[in-house]
């Protein structure tokens, strides 16, 4: 190479890396400036056919493809509108769900907001309580629904109370994949070997679990394990720890009667080894108990997630039966609920009526919700549909169909959906406690004043 | 003087090298214009992302949400923060026990196999000590989730010997420190075991020859003579790790999610940060806490440098 060749070369690679440096600044500077919250889309002009969705829309186009986040267990639903509708153009990912309260539902939709592009058109959430952040703030995710973008006849197809956790000062921001009352799940053929009758409340249920340890001890009557927990046993308690009033009120009382009592009935349960400490989606759980479980209140989805599921407790069919919603003694009975998935649209979707056919078939059609869904479907038409295959199929006995419709209209109304995760409070303040060997009694304060200290931060005023 | 001339100086192993070769190149023009060069590429990208960011983020630290100068108010706001203290003591025991092993252990291991006579031994050995290091960030933490869980881990029963029979009880928040500790060894060390060989390498033979016939065993000539001169470096290695374990993160972030919440995910300052930034849309709360992060981590390198005579010429 001569001289002259080099410098050009030098010269040239200088340009280059000067350019990069340049680009770099730019980009820096682009990546400094979208942070700060801006209003682009408020001067975009409205929806020019002269529909109108009761919000500002972006500028939309027909054919542009839809992208739907999903978790894994939702996979098959998007899987089954793809095959339903082979033409649609759709980008199908998966993301965790937000399961256990991870919040990566709302953290990405941030990361979005303050790039200002990226929003998925339609996500899944397994968390009931996202509409709470998902309607609110300067740039809202959600977009409303009853305001002129779904039909009101579809809406109210639901079932009663369905649509609860996504409605907000009136309206209603998404859609409820299915309803997830809890009820008393209990194998039957063991119950009648061994003698005993079906508890109907809370004190029957304690007076069983005494039994079970001295007469056969190493089966279990529930799990304690889960960062649910609270929604399966206090929420049905009607422990008002999670009292939700407007947007902003919030109250916890750890030390009202209900939440000590139902605290009592666990820590002598698990005293007595007749509640099983593992998450009931850990190994351990089924390697300890698979053939064990005696009693397991729980939400209506383990019956798909658990009792026929191959690779978890595989129930022999016609054994395992729903009973009702526990009551304490001489009250009505409630149930708690452990989330039941939602459907959000963006706001920021380039193609909303694509989003509401995805949104419509997925949750009312049959294709999916009753061929293929594992919990119970939260549009009552093919929810009817999914208990009639149920009892079909005699996997469960035959009670299942009515149990489950009742416990359905007994979820307790007093546990509220804030913008934050009880069942993330739960996780991290009390499982690691109760696994050290702690007694719930001695932790109420401590679960207490996480629940306050968590609502603070996300704007609540406690009392 | 310039940036040819200080960077060779502040190069123990170049250095050592030089004069056991005994030839020093003279710097001619044209490669001390290709020096400005090849480090222009590094300061620009450096200026683009690590010094614009770092000031955008300072002064959005004393700025509100409606642009408003408003002195400290959001260094006082996280900082009463019920998670603020408790992620600073998970942050801190974190570094205590990572910092202490890292320098320890790699110091040891590094003596030990350069003291290894065979070649291939001690190559192979480096070799394996550096693999891990090949699983970057969260797969390695995905893989330690099982070396955590007495139920499917291969060393269960040390884990069961420590008492835990489960993996929460193995994440019981007592012991996140030395786990997240043991992760971040097992994935960083081997790399700066291979830094800490190439140090060794640069102690001229001729000093290690006098201390061996002035009668100096293997540990005396660690302590006297290599130890020594391998402040410098050791000084390094603490300044980059202490940087890089103040950002923790991805280990609680993906434990976190494995055991469905237990472990936190307000664990490290780094995570709240992020939680202010994408969950409670407080970006300047987020500022302020990363400008924390940044003044403590800078004064402890500071100190570290001053200390351990990182950029004196001698």
């Amino acid at each position: 190479m001569t001289t002259h060749n080099r410098r050009a070369a030098m010269t040239r690679q200088r340009r280059v890396l000067v350019t990069t440096a340049v680009a770099a600044s730019l980009f820096a500077a682009a990546a400094c400036s979208s942070a700060t919250p801006d209003t682009d889309d408020s001067d975009a002009p409205d929806d020019s056919d002269g529909t109108s969705y009761g919000f500002e829309t972006v500028e939309q186009d027909p054919s542009a493809p839809i992208t739907v986040w999903v978790d894994a267990s939702r996979q098959p639903a998007a899987d089954a509108f793809i095959a339903a509708n082979p033409d649609f153009p759709i980008n199908v990912e998966t993301y965790d769900g937000g399961a256990d309260g991870s919040g990566s539902f709302q953290t990405k939709v941030e990361a979005f907001n303050q790039a200002g592009s990226g929003w998925p058109d339609v996500v899944f959430s397994t968390q009931n309580n996202d509409a709470s952040w998902a309607s609110q703030g300067t740039d809202p995710f959600a977009a409303p629904l009853d305001k002129g973008y779904f039909e009101q006849a579809f809406l109210d197809g639901f079932t009663p109370g369905a649509l609860n956790p996504l409605t907000v000062d009136g309206t209603i921001y998404g859609l409820r994949n299915d309803l997830a009352p809890t009820v008393t799940w209990y194998n039957q053929s063991l119950l009648d070997e061994f003698g005993y009758d079906v508890p109907t409340t809370w004190e029957e249920y304690e007076a069983l679990g005494e039994k079970v340890a001295v007469e056969h001890p190493g089966y279990i009557i529930g799990t304690v394990g889960d960062s649910f927990t609270p929604e399966i046993f206090f929420w049905a308690a009607k422990a008002p720890v999670n009292v939700v009033e407007g947007v902003d009120q919030l109250s916890c009382d750890t030390s009202d009667p209900k939440a000590v009592a139902m605290a009592e009935l666990l820590d002598n349960l698990i005293a007595k080894g007749v509640l099983a400490s593992q998450s009931v989606f850990s190994p351990e759980f089924v390697q300890s108990y698979g053939d064990k479980v005696l009693m397991l209140p729980g939400p209506v989805w383990y019956a798909g997630a658990l009792f026929s599921n191959p690779d978890s407790l595989n129930a022999a069919p016609g054994t395992i039966a729903a009973g009702l919603p526990l009551a304490w003694d001489g009250e009505t009975p409630a149930a708690g609920n452990v989330g039941g998935g939602t459907w959000f649209i963006s706001r920021h979707s380039a193609n909303l009526e694509n989003a509401k056919t995805f949104l419509e078939w997925v949750t009312s059609d049959p294709a999916y919700q009753v061929d293929v869904a594992q919990g119970l479907p939260a549009y009552k038409e093919v929810g009817d549909l999914w208990l009639a295959k149920q009892a079909e199929t005699g996997f469960f006995t035959d009670s299942f169909a009515d149990n489950v419709s009742t416990a359905a209209g007994q979820v307790w109304d007093g546990w509220g959906f804030p913008k934050f995760s009880q069942e993330a409070v739960w996780a991290k303040t009390i499982i690691p406690e109760l696994a050290a060997g702690k007694s719930l009694v001695d932790l109420l304060p401590a679960w207490e004043t996480a629940i306050k200290n968590e609502a603070q931060v996300n704007g609540y005023q406690v009392s | 003087m310039s940036i040819t001339d200080t960077t060779t100086a502040a190069d123990p192993a170049v250095r050592g090298r030089r004069r056991a070769g005994g030839h020093r190149p003279s710097v001619t023009d044209r490669s001390a214009r290709m020096s400005y060069l090849f480090v222009s590429g590094y300061v620009l990208l450096a200026l683009a992302f690590g010094v614009v960011p770092t000031l955008y983020a300072l002064r959005m630290s004393f700025f509100n949400g409606q642009g408003q100068f408003v002195w400290f108010a959001n260094f006082i706001h996280v900082s009463q923060d019920f998670r603020f203290m408790p992620a600073v003591t998970h942050v801190g025991l974190f570094i205590a026990a990572w910092l202490i092993g890292l320098l320890f252990l790699v110091t040891l291991l590094a003596l030990i196999i350069h003291s290894i006579g065979r070649r291939w031994l001690s190559s192979s050995v480096r070799f394996i000590y550096y693999i891990p290091g090949a699983l970057a960030g969260a797969s390695s933490v995905v893989l330690w989730l099982f070396v955590l869980d007495p139920t499917v881990s291969p060393v269960s029963a040390v884990l069961r010997a420590l008492g835990s029979e489960s993996l929460i009880q193995t994440v019981a928040p007592g012991n996140l420190p030395v786990v997240f500790a043991v992760i971040a060894f097992w994935t960083g060390a081997g790399g700066w075991i291979v830094v800490m060989y190439g140090a060794l390498n640069s102690i001229s033979i001729e000093v290690l020859e006098a201390a061996r016939l002035d009668g100096a065993n293997a540990i005396q000539t660690a302590l006297h003579i290599q130890l020594p001169m391998l402040r410098k470096w050791i000084s390094y290695m603490a300044i980059m790790s202490l940087a890089a374990g103040t950002q923790l993160f991805v280990e609680p972030k993906v434990l976190s999610q494995a055991t469905h919440g237990v472990v936190p995910v307000d664990y490290s300052l780094n995570q709240l940060a992020y939680l202010y930034a994408f969950k409670q849309q407080d970006l300047n709360g987020s500022a302020a806490i990363a400008v924390m992060m940044l003044v403590v981590s800078l004064g402890l390198s500071v100190y570290v440098v001053i200390r351990g005579g990182l950029f004196e010429r001698g």
